[in-house]
């Protein structure tokens, strides 16, 4: 039975919000930008919402082709639309979180110029979004995931008259290219080997091939390449460089795409080809060891960052590396309730840092905020939901999704206690670092300048970096940005009530054949759930104990702690040289060879000197050559009569021989 | 009988008559005349061929060649008349705009 959701509408809405706003809204009243942008946003929403209602009768996966794209002999790619379990969460996720992060940022953008525009690439971003997530081939898909890499560029460079701004779009756009890369050739390896790019095909396709144990083989190659295309999008090592830039954003923007949307595609993806890489285990350690690693590294510079974004944007990292680990070890569906947990919390943690800038005057230095508590109380009591979330307090929702992931991490056949220490270390780091900026942001004295004395019309507080909002004087957000603070902060604690068990078995039609029996024997876990539920536990009260002590009670011992490291803390604090080492090892021969023998080499001394050469040459010779056509009519008689007499002369010669 | 060599020898001295004439002298009317020297240079060794092999073609071509150079000298003569009343002079020298 085939019953038509129009699907096609979901993604589309969003375009025409954009292509109004964008085309038109330059004249429009900010009060009929807002009214576009929510209209069609919302109405992708109610959308998903009807799509969700109807879901429980649709036969899974849904299915609905709107037109032929492209027929090249056997290859055979539609504008088609598939949903499953993984989509409707996705879809719920995307519109959900979308249209509340909307709806703050018409609060949060107010103020800038280019209001339109902002709202324009918002809902650009919705689009490509969500075609991403509701695309039936892997084309499809990568339309999408291009699309959402280009609002992310246009987002990150929203205030473009800022160099750094402008630098982070583009880095985020070329270190995305190199992910992009691995992506498109796993495309063009699956249309080389099976023929097609739909999900249903190609995974038909692959169903009956045995697992790649013995070495490296398609699957594992192309599971890898995958990986790589998710390292970019989804900021994982060895590609995670440009999230923490992307923080030059609007803070929505951050929210929004860098924390709890676009940033997932990545683990959405593995997660969609999950046939592929249940059959090639090399393929799915190198994503548990890459998500491991991401968590734990990105964790530990989380700690010494003092601007509040670049705190949360570590995080981020760390957290996705939590999603590619629970992919790793084959729990796709609990890196699938994380991602969602995780929408949740950190969306809400961006919208209150946002918030928390907005107070204070555009400041971002946490060293600069302190004793807020009492001026925003709403900012503060949902971002202490989040922060406890995050950290992994039961029964807020990022304990559920934490814990369980750690459980699978050590339980899975493909999982090791490895795997589980580092994240359990993790989730102590974040506990500490989220609650260290709990603490200086509100608690203690307000170490700012001027605040609270500030005629609250005196003008701007200068701000070095991010957003500028000059109000003077701490003052809590309007309504429009709280109410979204508040139901993500509901979310936020309820959201992992459903519990990993029942998640696990609403997406199981999808994931049905994780795990075949093939592979290893199951390992007989050594210690009970329990038991790392309560380590897991213990080790975010560790982290928020820490950073009690250090950030509430001896304020003065950081910086000791911090001299006694010495050079290890420089290092942490300079984020391990990291963006150095790339830009020595590869920025820099890029820029020199492209100067020095690209440009200057082949460019300026081949080409160029071949094609001006010849225009050069042709110039010469006709230069002599004119000299001939002098305008005197008998200086042409006379060549006539010459080259007559050379013809007579040959002639007779010619004759006398 | 006059033999064809003779024929040949004044027409080629005519011609070379006319191709001096047309490169040293300066006035129109001059050159114009040096050309019909040049073509009646040619048509004397046609009709001598003519005469010599007995056959009709060359003395047709003759005739062909003396309509064509009637005609040229008509038109010839209207563009002369021309270029003096514009110029006021018929060295070539002088008359030279197409000259880079």
């Amino acid at each position: 039975m085939t019953t038509s959701l129009h699907l096609w509408l979901i993604p589309l809405l969003p375009l025409i919000g954009a292509a109004i706003n964008g085309l038109l809204g330059k004249k429009f009243s900010r009060q009929n930008v807002v009214r576009v942008a929510l209209i069609f946003c919302g109405a992708a929403f109610a959308m998903a919402l009807y799509v969700a209602y109807r879901f429980p009768s649709l036969a899974m996966p849904h299915l609905e082709t709107v037109a032929p794209w492209i027929r090249i002999g056997s290859l055979q790619v539609d504008f088609a639309f598939y949903l499953d379990q993984l989509s409707l969460v996705m879809l719920l996720v995307v519109t959900g979180v979308g249209f509340l992060i909307h709806i703050y940022s018409v609060g949060y953008m107010w103020e800038e110029g280019g209001f339109y525009r902002f709202f324009s690439y918002l809902n650009l971003f919705m689009f490509f979004m969500l075609t991403l997530v509701l695309a039936s081939n892997y084309l499809m898909m990568f339309i999408g995931w291009e699309g959402v890499g280009l609002a992310s560029y246009l987002l990150i460079g929203f205030w473009f008259t800022k160099d750094s701004a402008a630098a982070a779009g583009k880095k985020a756009f070329i270190v995305n290219r190199i992910g992009d890369f691995g992506f498109l050739i796993a495309l063009f390896l699956l249309i080389k080997h099976f023929g097609s790019l739909n999900f249903v095909e190609v995974f038909q396709s692959i169903s009956p091939l045995k697992p790649e144990t013995a070495g490296i083989g398609l699957l594992t190659t192309i599971g890898i390449l995958l990986m790589l295309g998710a390292c970019g999008k989804s900021a994982q090592i060895p590609l995670y460089v440009w999230l923490p830039d992307a923080m030059e954003g609007p803070t929505p923007v951050s929210a929004l795409i860098h924390a709890a949307t676009m940033v997932t595609a990545g683990v959405y993806m593995v997660s969609r080809s999950h046939v592929i890489f249940e059959r090639a285990p090399w393929a799915l350690m190198v994503v548990a060891i890459i998500g491991t690693l991401t968590a734990f590294f990105a964790a530990t510079i989380g700690i010494c960052q003092t601007d509040i974004k670049k705190v949360l944007a570590y995080s981020t990292v760390s957290q996705l590396g939590y999603m590619f680990m629970a992919c790793g070890v084959g729990a796709f569906s609990m890196g699938i309730f994380h991602l969602m947990t995780h929408a949740f919390f950190k969306g809400l943690l961006f919208l209150a840092a946002g918030s928390v800038i907005h107070a204070v005057g555009g400041e971002q230095d946490m060293r600069k905020m302190g004793g807020l508590r009492t001026k925003i109380p709403w900012t503060f009591w949902t971002m202490t939901a989040a922060t406890f979330a995050i950290a992994g307090f039961p029964p807020l929702a990022g304990f559920y999704s934490k814990d369980a992931i750690l459980w699978q991490a050590y339980s899975s056949p493909y999982g090791s206690w490895v795997y589980w220490f580092v994240g359990v270390f993790t989730a102590f780091l974040t506990s500490f670092y989220m609650f260290r900026q709990w603490f200086l942001t509100f608690f203690g004295e307000y170490r700012g300048e001027g605040g609270e004395h500030h005629d609250p019309h005196a003008g701007a507080v200068s701000a070095p970096h991010g957003d500028e909002h000059g109000h003077g004087g701490i003052h809590e957000s309007p309504k429009v940005m709280l109410v979204p603070l508040v139901v993500l902060a509901v979310f936020s604690v309820i959201g992992g009530w459903v519990g990993s068990a029942r998640f696990g078995g609403f997406l199981s039609p999808v994931f049905h054949s994780a795990l075949p029996a093939v592979q290893m024997a199951a390992r007989e876990p050594g210690l009970s759930e329990g038991v790392l539920t309560v380590i897991s536990v213990l080790a975010a009260l560790f982290g928020f104990g820490l950073a009690w002590l250090l950030y509430k009670q001896r304020p003065q011992l950081p910086r000791q702690i911090a001299e006694t490291l010495g050079g290890f803390y420089v290092a942490v604090l300079n984020k391990y040289y990291v963006d150095e080492i790339y830009a020595t090892l590869f920025v820099k021969p890029l820029v020199d060879g492209s100067t020095h023998i690209l440009w200057q080499g082949i460019d300026r001394d081949v080409i160029d000197a071949a094609v001006d050469g010849g225009a050069d040459g042709a110039r010469e010779v006709s230069d002599t050559v004119r000299h001939m056509q002098s305008g005197n009519l008998r200086s042409y008689a006379g060549w006539i009569a010459a080259g007559a007499a050379v013809v007579i002369v040959y002639m007779i010669w010619m004759g006398t021989r | 009988m006059v033999p064809l060599s003779y024929y040949l020898a004044l027409s080629g001295i005519l011609f070379a008559c006319g191709v001096t004439g047309f490169l040293i002298k300066r006035n129109i009317i001059t050159i114009f005349m040096s050309i019909e020297l040049m073509l009646n240079g040619v048509n004397l060794s046609f009709v001598a061929f003519a005469a010599h092999w007995h056959a009709l073609s060359g003395q047709v071509f003759v005739f062909f060649v003396m309509v064509v150079a009637a005609a040229e000298t008509a038109v010839g003569l209207a563009i002369i008349i021309a270029v003096y009343r514009t110029r006021e002079t018929l060295n070539v020298d002088q008359i030279n705009l197409l000259k880079l």
